[in-house]
């Protein structure tokens, strides 16, 4: 069960907060190298369960490992191994551009040749050496993004978790997004991805359904499309969503 | 009188033009949807058009009135969702609703049905008496949709609404939001969802500071002029190399499970099963496809390069 391919690995994994259960057991099994998609209506619970994976909520109940490291006991040692990019990037929107790669190098513990270095190849890669002087807010969505996401890679993490990180971007910033993450999973990188674009759960080599804190299915988005018989990832989420909701309204006394 | 008239619009933020001559009318009634890529001009439109910020040059009109003169008249008219709303975070889910409705001041009597169907599409019913601070991300965005939706302005200008919304609340959405049409309001909506500019009356591409295109989605998407043909094959990644070694190949783009691709002129039958051999059978299924507003939305980028 801790087998030393796995990125991530849970068992029965669960986060209440007071009555209202964001995770219910969630069983993950993500390989190294793999881009694992993650889908679910708004509050499924998919952010709460990056945030446990990520070492920055306590599990409520069951098991988590991430390359190989216990999120109860091994928090500190799993933030060196992962990079982090939350839904609203998490940039200092008052620091320039280069400010805010510098800030995190420092907080990774890069030294500070090791920063330099980085920033210089970072504003290269991203393209945004004519911005680095630019505050951060005043940067369009796309370049947000691309900065946040290098700056969630400096200290070369191996596996990646990718909150959102598409939403707002538009048609052709979203390809060259892609072209990028699957040029990572080359490289050996486990990239752990949620969105609400349908067309993008067909880059990923597997993909995890979740609703009401659940994971409903998981498999490969072409699996998934022929046991659903459905011609599209939408098709299959729309179907999953409509099996597995209640109809909300007919309780209406708060879940929380 | 168009509902939404704006001239040679011009903005500058420091070194930054943001909008550098833009043109364009929103007719009484009508869905305008604005798309284009980042940085493009689209947020700063919005916000000129609401008001909130003041033009370098040019001329901006809401509903006959001037935005350097008039702004309190317009912004008694008009409803605006910016693309970070602002919820009350130790209010609940009623509460806020509640609250935007006093402030709209929507009767008593067209409350209860508005809340209903507002309920409806965002699914937020059972998450009612939450604090608005212990909601997720989308439901967060979904709740200051409702809280725009609750009142019906004469014109409805929205940045991004479906931001982070997930797909069957979008579908719902776009639902609520042509019967908010229907009752007469003028809605301005920019979007990073294609599918969606199918859904309005009129679609402007926004590149640059300027409208570069604009008709409906039908017309728009007959400014596609190339064959397009959708391919299907076991590796997409490897098809998409073959085919941009094809001298009459003009575009490919990866479409999900498929890609299109665009030729400079019309492949043969005897061409494609040329490919499929030199593929070695990786080259599953072609069939020509309609463009989308996707398509393009990207054929007009690499033109305007």
């Amino acid at each position: 069960m801790n087998s030393p391919n796995l990125a991530v690995w849970t068992r029965e994994l669960t986060r209440r907060f007071g009555p209202f259960t964001a995770v219910d057991r969630v069983n993950l099994a993500v390989k190294k190298g793999e881009i694992f998609g993650f889908l679910g209506p708004n509050g499924a619970g998919k952010t709460t369960l990056i945030r446990m994976l990520c070492g920055l909520l306590l599990p409520s109940e069951g098991e988590a490992r991430v390359n190989g490291l216990d999120v109860y006991r091994q928090s500190e040692a799993i933030k060196q191994q992962i990079g982090y990019m939350s839904q609203r990037f998490s940039l200092y929107e008052d620091l320039t551009v280069e400010e805010n790669i510098e800030f995190y190098g420092g907080i990774y513990g890069l030294s500070r040749e090791k920063i330099t270095a980085k920033r210089e190849t970072l504003l290269q890669q991203l393209d945004l050496q004519r911005y680095r002087r630019l505050l951060t807010r005043n940067l369009p969505l796309g370049f947000k993004q691309r900065l946040a996401l290098g700056c969630a890679m400096l200290h070369e993490p191996p596996i990646l978790f990718l909150d959102e990180p598409t939403s707002g971007v538009d048609p052709r910033a979203r390809r060259s997004f892609w072209e990028y993450i699957q040029e990572l999973a080359r490289q050996g990188k486990t990239v752990f991805v949620t969105t609400h674009f349908m067309d993008e759960a067909e880059y990923c080599n597997r993909v995890a359904i979740m609703n009401l804190g659940r994971v409903i299915a998981l498999d490969s988005p072409l699996k998934l499309k022929e046991s659903y018989r459905k011609s599209t990832m939408q098709g299959v989420f729309v179907e999953i969503l409509h099996r597995t909701t209640p109809d909300l309204f007919a309780s209406q006394e708060d879940r929380s | 009188m168009n509902a939404i008239e704006v001239r040679d619009l011009k903005k500058r933020f420091g070194h930054i033009e943001a909008l550098r001559g833009m043109n364009f009318q929103v007719r009484e009634g009508e869905l305008y949807g604005l798309i284009g890529p980042d940085g493009a001009g689209k947020t700063t439109l919005m916000r000129i058009i609401c008001t909130l910020v003041m033009p370098d040059a040019g001329e901006v009109r809401v509903k006959g009135l001037d935005v350097r003169q008039q702004r309190t008249k317009i912004r008694s008219l008009l409803g605006y969702m910016p693309q970070r709303f602002s919820l009350y975070p130790d209010l609940t889910v009623e509460q806020n609703l509640h609250f935007f409705a006093e402030l709209f001041q929507v009767p008593e009597a067209e409350r209860r049905a508005r809340l209903e169907m507002l309920y409806h599409f965002s699914r937020l019913g059972p998450f009612k008496n939450r604090p608005a601070a212990n909601l997720s991300g989308g439901m967060k965005q979904k709740l200051a949709l409702s809280c725009a939706l609750i009142h019906t302005p004469q014109v409805l200008v929205l940045d991004e609404p479906t931001f982070g919304v997930d797909p069957v609340s979008r579908q719902e959405f776009w639902e609520i939001l042509h019967s908010v049409q229907k009752e007469g309001t003028t809605i301005l909506v920019s979007t990073a969802y294609m599918d969606e500019a199918d859904e309005c009356d009129r679609v402007g591409l926004c590149f640059q500071g300027r409208i570069v295109a604009e008709d409906t989605p039908a017309n728009l998407k007959r400014r596609f002029s190339y064959p397009l043909y959708r391919v299907r094959g076991s590796n997409l990644f490897r098809l998409q190399e073959f085919f941009r070694s094809i001298p009459t190949v003009h575009s490919i783009q990866m479409f999900g499970d498929v890609l299109h691709v665009s030729f400079t002129r019309q492949p043969r039958a005897a061409d494609w099963q040329a490919w499929q051999t030199q593929t070695g059978g990786g080259l599953q299924e072609w069939k020509t496809e309609a463009p989308s507003i996707e398509d393009v939305f990207l054929e007009v980028l690499e033109e305007e390069k």
